[in-house]
């Protein structure tokens, strides 16, 4: 430590060697710095991320039910008994049909409000906030408030009463499968919560068009929608390709609402189940580690797999 | 304070309780991060009675794990019970997320030492050996007394693996006056249930009411059993069949004739429904007497679940919250001393747990006549229907991975009106497997993966 207190730090060496520890600490002592800040952050994300994903591998070529320090290696057995269960796929299927209705939906709706309230001359501030409002809530709260008091079946929820209005009587959206109305329930509380924020994204890729080419298309005497069709929406792509890939993952990820809308004392019902609710039945509740970390093993290459074609889809679109 | 199938108890917190992606990730990742620590810390080999880490002079520390029980004045008295343990200081925690809370605790160095669970520790637990035996702690004379049908369902491969703490019981509750009104009596068989439970809905107000999913996840044991069938045979086969599946059929028809009550805020567990008028009849736990005697005066009526038909009988159903020593208590023996302490030796206490605070029955028959809540009215009846009718809510064997293959099943039978016998046929291997692997020590996956995906 002697290099510490030696003197002031010598920014040019004068062919002198520096002592070891004076090289460790850095110029300006910065090494020292950087680990005493980033040092408690490392510790937490080696310690809580990138171990447990490692442990999760190891796990998943074992057999470990009940346990987390295995000591039975399986091979590749969780993986191909993962991929051989028809709830598993069940649970992609419902992935890719929760993808299919929230992922372009979110899309149109929030490019929609965010062309209108870039385009509104009064209140702008204010309409930019109220939308942006729900993303601040919880999708836990979101979504009890959705099932307890918008969507239950009790006749005096808002949906039954305003189906009354209709001479309906008091259904279960929840619960029944036919219809399958627990779609707009779950579709609707996510669309609620989500919409804010990609509509703050495309306002920050609109307001990057520049104002020429709208004078352009002003003087070649070109339609609202022409406008936007040549103008606005290819000048958003980069905003496009971001917003819908995560809208993406996201859609992936469902799992706070479905488990808190759908999911009952006793589990899960088997429709409208995503992986991660699936993954969290069989490792948490079966107590299961090996086949749900074979099971998030594979949702992850998935995921890795969808990514990597979109930017290659995204780079090829750019060289044309 | 119910208990429930598959082994655990509908306390509103539990699944449908609020839980986020965040909570998931978090808790997935403590748990691996745990078991990456403690595989570096076994084995275990602390010995008996030395495990007191506390400062010489200090008693040795016990940690007891409840579920959040609902009614006032059972957390001052567990924390009374542990008080008046001189060997230990115990320490009471009371968890309100308790199902998803244990069980990870339990692989961990931190979890508790002592807990409960319903019906005793499920068949999971033992083959990973989180849990000890307590066959030492019963003498012949104490098994006698015990209710058989709860002390078998806590005991697996000839031991005992938890004392039971009281016993639960889930039966049928009915309106009198909605039923005299529509000229109903009380069904005796499933095919009366389902035309009393059509005659008695009217607009909003609907028959019957077994669950907010129509009774997929809570009836098919009741159903079974009311087919004369059973869960599993004694060398782990599926235990019911045709007749079962029959049973299964008339619950989807009710489904389907609009009979059943749905969405409700709070699911059969909770009296709400039933005192409020949205159903004339309500399968639900004994737990709810005192809220429906208080709400209904003497407007109700309890019964038994109908038999379904020719050799079939009718049934409620027992659960028993357990208590149970972990395999990683700090000191076993000292543990299995204050198991023993509380609810075998401490025969007041016992009393007072089961009907000081809400409606339960004390799980041996020498204290069955303290009771005083269960010497007249409702109360009766429902003790009576127990020792004549009592069947437990599912099997020992009957793994994690067979009560989610069951009740997806008793899904799409009931709410899709899939074929019960095509169900069946899907359901028997993955079933089998389990048990057959609980049976010989051996692992499931393999085998249950493969009929599985060759039947799906």
């Amino acid at each position: 430590m002697s290099a510490v207190v030696a003197g002031p730090p010598a920014p040019h060496p004068t062919g002198r060697r520096m002592s070891v520890g004076r090289r460790l600490l850095g110029d300006q002592n910065r090494n020292l710095w950087f680990w005493t800040f980033v040092g408690p952050f490392m510790v937490g994300l080696v310690v809580f991320v990138i171990v447990p994903i490692f442990w999760s591998l190891y796990l998943s070529f074992h057999e470990a039910k009940g346990t987390v320090s295995p000591t039975k290696a399986v091979g590749f057995s969780n993986y191909t008994e993962m991929l051989r269960d028809p709830a598993f796929r069940d649970s992609l299927k419902t992935f890719v049909l929760f993808a299919a209705i929230i992922v372009p939906v979110t899309f149109a709706l929030s490019l929609l409000l965010a062309v209108l309230v870039s385009r509104t001359r009064v209140m702008q501030t204010f309409f930019r906030s109220v939308f942006f409002l729900p993303t601040a809530c919880s999708y836990v709260v979101a979504s009890l408030i959705w099932r307890s008091s918008l969507f239950s079946g009790n006749p005096s929820s808002l949906a039954n009463t305003v189906m009354r209005h209709f001479g309906e009587n008091a259904r279960a959206w929840i619960e029944r499968p036919h219809p399958p109305w627990y779609w707009l329930v779950i579709s609707s509380a996510r669309l609620w919560l989500q919409l804010g924020f990609y509509m703050i994204l495309f306002l920050a890729g609109l307001q990057r068009i520049s104002p020429t080419l709208y004078e352009a298309s002003a003087i070649d005497g070109c339609s609202a929608w022409q406008t936007f069709r040549h103008v606005t929406f290819p000048q958003l792509r980069p905003t496009n390709v971001a917003v819908l890939l995560l809208l993406l993952i996201n859609a992936f990820q469902a799992f706070d609402e479905f488990l808190n809308i759908l999911g009952k004392q006793n589990g899960y019902p088997p429709y409208a189940r995503p992986p991660l609710v699936y993954l969290y039945y069989v490792a948490l509740k079966e107590q299961n580690f090996g086949r749900g970390s074979a099971g998030a093993a594979i949702l992850t290459v998935i995921i890795a797999v969808v990514a990597l074609l979109m930017a290659r889809f995204n780079r090829g679109d750019e060289r044309r | 304070m119910p208990t429930n199938t598959p082994d655990q108890h509908p306390e509103p917190s539990a699944a449908s309780g609020p839980f986020s992606r965040r909570r998931l990730f978090a808790l997935g990742a403590g748990v691996a991060a745990a078991g990456a620590l403690s595989a570096y810390a076994r084995p275990r080999t602390t010995p008996p009675g030395t495990a007191a880490a506390a400062p010489s002079g200090d008693l040795p520390k016990l940690s007891q794990w409840y579920h959040a029980y609902g009614e006032e004045g059972t957390k001052d008295a567990v924390e009374r019970y542990a008080k008046g343990y001189t060997k230990a200081a115990v320490e009471v925690t009371w968890s309100s997320d308790y199902d998803n809370a244990l069980p990870p605790a339990l692989l961990t160095d931190t979890g508790p030492d002592v807990f409960e669970w319903g019906n005793g520790p499920s068949i999971d637990m033992i083959r990973s050996g989180q849990v000890v035996d307590l066959t030492d702690l019963f003498t012949d004379e104490l098994k006698a007394d015990f209710n058989k049908a709860v002390l078998d369902r806590v005991t697996y491969d000839g031991k005992i693996w938890a004392v039971p703490q009281l016993v639960d019981m889930i039966l049928l509750v009915y309106r009198k006056s909605m039923l005299d009104k529509a000229g109903v009596k009380p069904p005796t068989n499933l095919d009366e249930m389902v035309a009393a439970a059509k005659a008695l809905t009217s607009g909003d107000v609907k028959g019957l009411f077994v669950g907010n999913d129509g009774g997929a996840t809570e009836m098919g044991g009741p159903l079974l059993y009311s087919a004369g069938e059973t869960f599993l045979t004694a060398d782990g086969k599926l235990g019911f069949g045709d007749k079962s599946a029959e049973a299964f059929g008339k619950l989807h028809q009710m489904y389907a004739d609009g009979s059943l009550l749905e969405g409700q805020d709070k699911d059969w567990w909770s009296e709400e429904a039933f005192t409020s008028g949205a159903c004339a009849m309500q399968w639900t736990g004994l737990w709810t007497f005192p809220a429906i005697s208080k709400a209904l005066g003497d407007d109700w009526g309890v019964a038994a679940w109908p038999s379904a038909g020719d050799g079939g009988a009718p049934v409620t159903i027992f659960g028993a919250f357990s208590s149970c020593v972990s395999a990683k208590a700090k000191d076993v023996a000292l543990a299995k001393d204050f198991v023993k302490y509380l609810w075998i030796d401490n025969t007041d206490a016992q009393v007072e747990f089961a009907t000081a605070f809400g409606f339960h029955v004390p799980s041996r028959a020498s204290l069955v006549p303290k009771a005083k809540t269960l010497q007249s009215g409702a109360g009766k009846e429902a003790a009576d229907l127990l020792a004549s009718s009592g069947k437990p809510q599912s099997a020992m064997l009957w793994s994690g991975k067979a009560g989610t293959a069951f009740n997806d099943m008793m899904t799409k039978i009931v709410k899709d009106g899939a074929d019960p016998k095509a169900g069946l046929a899907e359901l028997k291997p993955i079933v089998e497997a389990e048990a057959s692997a609980a049976m010989t020590g051996a692992t499931a996956g393999t085998t249950a993966a493969t009929t599985a995906g060759t039947g799906g």
